[in-house]
């Protein structure tokens, strides 16, 4: 009989059956959760090597957006131990949601810097992401002020994603902090007016578009050079690597001379049902095993000191953090992506 | 009244994410509102609309003009053709934006060619314009999209236009009159329900818009969201939109109000007037431009970079395996449940069409539409506040402990259903349309139930508009990225995420095997859909003839009855008087 009810209980069982058939299996106790927005790619090999030393079986949910939603839907039942987001804005997020939870540890805290973690052990960093400059490699560029990229003489030179991308409100937050809000407008106004192109795309297609002849210099994050510049020869990504050099810009006005980052980092899920197993994970993630495949794999900067980096990397010289901590810069994000609606910059 | 109540519960179900994103708008301030009514909404807005308005020209033409040159004169390649111009269908907007990125890219083949041609040996001496901008933007969705509008117009052109159109030329209507004057009126209706779908999916499309550089209203209730962490103001410029376009769409129906489209006394396929030489040739072009731009330029380049590609991956991984089976698993279970809610809500307002509840279950049948006029993201926001309260009440209940609906796939198919229900139920209702009530009073007549009805007489009857509704449900189901990523279990990969998986660590030409998975598995479905569309009319000639005299004299079927699938927007944008 084909009645509403035989529709409504096809449908209530078609649910059942496939919630049955394609929930994960009951967690064992070896088991710890990871939600996360960084590319599966880059976190799998972490770890798989994680579970071949430990024995601990890592679950995942990977996401692109929406991390703060999910788990405060999922409320006490959230099966998430571990939160792993990239960009400090990003991850305070998730602590200023009330959805992490302190999670103390002496190991974290003897490895990674006081200025990349939270105070209470809310929220840790696990590797760093400089932003730097791409130049196309016959040009005599060898030091830069992030400020030299409103210079006029670089009309229709400039490539650079969407203003709005995190990476960009990440460093445009840093400016506000070191020149103010003002300064950074017209900043903003003057790198617009030197685009080559709209702000769109990814990091490499500034790599790309200075092959192709489009701009000669762009801002991007550091270790895209080192996945261009390792690729096998001959291919795509190898030619685009192969076509820029790298310059680590600085701001003007600061005495210390340092490079814009922004990290990639972790803190443990408020109602993590395996919060021992959790902080574990987070341990193994800032050893040295850990943080050399973050430097080798990935070519992230890590958070250790005394990591061997990738050979590429390690050719960029070292780095220099600017000084601000990241948590500051947080502060003007939105201030930040507010100027850069002001100014038109992506449109 | 069983039959409405189940509607009003699937209406219920559709207006859940919803209501908690109102719930959510209710909360934020209004204070962000000068900030973008100032610096954001005109440039956006104004971006939207020349992006709508382009991408609307543009498949008006290539959907309506490849679909009057197949349906209207016969020259080789005709038949090809004819199934060919669904092919881009196959193809996800995002996947036909990253393809031609690299394609006309100054270190591209095609400017690289030209360059060659042209004696240049740097694309520093000569570009062309980039591709990333509102034109670029322009052309690139154009291209994917156009199919909506040819489907519903093809069929349209198949079967109501033979009469009219041979009393035209019989009065001495030459063969531009023809189409200008008669043909193209006649199918408003069809090309409005084609190009409401083309324009809905450009309207939220995210991925392609972001990739291209264009600011468009999807993209500023996004920014809000993520860069601002203002989910509550960005709640309310997606409100803002979705109220505008259910307007929009209202009043595109009260302009037709008074336009009455006869269902002709007759239907049977035009008969094609056979071309020879150079319009012959000139014919085949024209309809092999859009399958070119829309399929064939993209599928080729992701052959070629998955040959490219092939000894670095090792074959086909077997995560890209399951990840396919995941893929078809879900599309299938959706596609079932959609049909089964489309089903459902479209016979209530069928049942109840002479009785008091009829603005009621229209009404229902209105609402459930309203997943595919918001962003899938925006969409899959909406849910997890419903799923999450679900999931606790549950498990309060039971006394368990995990997540029924959000720790498992179910969540997803519960998404595609809500996305997806607009074109199940509208390729119902545009079915059940041509079914005469006679038919029904005839079956209560002689005993049958009205269970027993819908299953012995009109079930059979709707076979091939249910068969067109699923098979674009399931492509559209297996293609969806943004709520897949949202609300997927643990350990879970379908083909899109894991083609977004390769595109968000910048190496999306590593995801090129995936991409062409994707394409590979959508192309079957679109193939039975095309084929099932040229197959149509003789089927129906045959299995209505009983009854035709029935359809004459009580219902004239809506003109764009023949479009079952793509009617699927008609319970928002299309309903006849």
């Amino acid at each position: 009989m084909k009645s509403p009810r035989f529709a409504l209980s096809t449908l209530f069982g078609a649910l059942c059956v496939a919630g049955a058939t394609l929930a994960a299996p009951a967690l064992a106790a070896e088991e710890v959760t990871l939600y996360t927005t960084r590319e599966p790619k880059l976190i799998q090999p972490l770890l798989d090597a994680y579970t071949k030393e430990s024995g601990v079986k890592v679950n995942t949910v990977f996401v692109k957006d929406g991390l703060l939603e999910r788990v405060k839907a999922e409320g006490d039942k959230s099966p998430a131990d571990v939160l792993m987001t990239v960009d400090i804005g990003n991850l305070l997020d998730l602590v200023d949601g009330g959805v992490t939870q302190a999670a103390p540890s002496k190991a974290l805290e003897s490895v990674v810097p006081a200025n990349l973690r939270g105070a209470d052990g809310s929220w840790y960093a696990l590797s760093l992401r400089d932003r730097v400059l791409y130049v196309e490699k016959e040009l005599p560029v060898n030091s830069f002020h992030y400020e030299d990229l409103a210079d006029p003489k670089w009309k229709g030179k400039v490539c650079i994603r969407s203003g709005q991308h995190p990476y960009n409100t990440g460093l445009v937050a840093a400016m506000i902090a070191h020149d103010g809000a003002e300064a950074t407008e017209k900043w903003l106004r003057g790198v617009k007016a030197n685009l080559a192109r709209k702000a769109a795309g990814g990091d490499r297609d500034v790599a790309r578009d200075i092959l192709g002849g489009i701009c000669d210099i762009g801002l991007a994050n550091a270790y895209y050079v080192g996945q261009m510049k390792n690729a096998e020869p001959g291919s795509d990504a190898r030619k685009w690597g192969d076509a820029i050099k790298v310059v680590r810009p600085t701001f003007a006005k600061a005495r210390d001379g340092g490079t814009h980052v922004n990290i990639s980092g972790a803190a443990v899920a408020r109602h993590a049902p395996h919060k021992a197993e959790a902080v574990k994970l987070l341990e193994y993630l800032v050893s040295v095993p850990a943080q050399t495949l973050y430097a080798q794999a990935n070519y992230e900067y890590p958070v250790r000191e005394g990591v061997k980096l990738d050979p590429v990397m390690a050719g960029l010289g070292p780095l220099k953090v600017d000084a601000l901590s990241v948590a500051d810069i947080a502060k003007y994000r939105k201030q930040a992506s507010e100027l850069v609606d002001k100014v038109g910059f992506d449109n | 009244m069983i039959w409405s109540c189940g509607a009003a519960l699937v209406a219920l179900i559709v207006c859940a994410p919803l209501a908690a994103l109102g719930w959510q708008a209710w909360g934020a301030s209004a204070g962000h509102w000068s900030h973008l009514a100032q610096y954001v909404l005109p440039q956006a807005a104004a971006n939207t609309g020349l992006l709508l308005l382009g991408v609307g020209a543009l498949t008006a033409v290539l959907g309506t003009g490849s679909a009057w040159l197949v349906s209207a004169y016969e020259f080789r390649g005709r038949r090809i053709l004819s199934w060919a111009l669904l092919l881009p269908l196959a193809v996800p907007t995002y996947i036909i934006a990253f393809a031609y990125l690299d394609l006309l890219h100054p270190i591209g083949p095609v400017q690289g060619a030209i360059r060659a041609l042209l004696g240049y040996d740097s694309p520093r001496q000569f570009r062309l314009p980039d591709l990333r901008s509102l034109p670029g933007a322009v052309f690139v969705l154009g291209c994917a999209l156009y199919p909506y509008v040819y489907l519903s117009t093809r069929a349209m052109f198949m079967t109501q236009a033979a009469n009219v159109l041979e009393a035209a030329r019989t009065l001495g209507a030459g063969c531009y009159a023809a189409f200008w004057r008669v043909a193209l009126p006649m199918a408003r209706p069809a090309i409005a329900v084609g190009l409401s779908l083309a324009l809905l999916e450009t309207l939220n499309d995210i991925g392609a818009s972001e990739f291209l550089g264009v600011q468009t209203l999807t993209v500023s209730v996004y920014t809000t969201w993520i860069t601002r962490s203002d989910l509550a103001s960005a709640a309310q410029i997606a409100l803002t939109m979705l109220v505008i376009v259910v307007g929009l769409i209202l009043l595109e129906r009260h302009g037709r109000r008074r336009q009455r489209y006869a269902a002709a006394q007759r239907m049977r396929p035009m008969q094609p007037l056979r071309l020879h030489g150079w319009r012959a040739l000139l014919a085949a072009g024209l309809c092999a431009l859009p399958v070119m731009l829309g399929f064939v330029a993209p599928a080729l380049y992701l052959l070629w970079e998955t040959q490219k590609r092939l000894h670095l991956v090792g074959g086909v991984s077997r995560q890209l395996w399951a990840a396919a089976g995941n893929t078809l698993a879900i599309a299938g279970a959706a596609t079932l449940i959609t049909l089964a809610c489309g089903l459902v809500v479209a016979w209530a307002a069928r049942a109840t069409r002479d009785s008091g509840r009829r603005r009621l279950t229209q009404l229902y049948a209105r609402a459930a539409g309203m997943g595919y006029a918001v962003p899938g993201t925006v969409l899959a926001i909406g849910l997890l506040t419903p799923l999450g309260l679900f999931d606790q009440a549950l498990s309060a209940l039971l006394g368990t402990t995990g997540l029924v609906l959000m720790g498992s796939a179910a969540a997803l198919v519960c998404a595609y259903a809500i996305r997806f229900l607009a074109i199940a139920c509208g390729g119902v209702e545009a079915g059940l349309a041509r079914i005469p009530p006679s038919l029904e009073q005839a079956s209560r007549l002689l005993g049958e139930s009205a269970g027993g009805t819908l299953r012995r007489v009109h079930l059979p009857l709707l076979r091939p508009a249910l068969g067109a509704a699923a098979l674009l449900v399931f492509v559209d189901a297996m293609k969806e990225l943004p709520a897949t990523l949202l609300l997927r279990p643990m350990n879970f990969d379908t083909l899109a995420t894991w083609l977004y998986g390769e595109a968000a660590r910048g190496t999306y030409e590593e995801g090129a095997v995936a991409a062409l998975a994707i394409v590979a598995a959508g192309l079957i479905p679109v193939i039975l859909l095309a084929r099932g569309q040229e197959k149509m009319p003789e089927t129906r000639d045959r299995d209505q003839k009983p009854k035709r005299t029935a359809v004459d004299r009580h219902d004239p079927a809506p003109v764009h009855g023949d479009a079952p699938a793509l009617a699927g927007a008609a319970h928002i944008s299309d309903k006849q008087p």
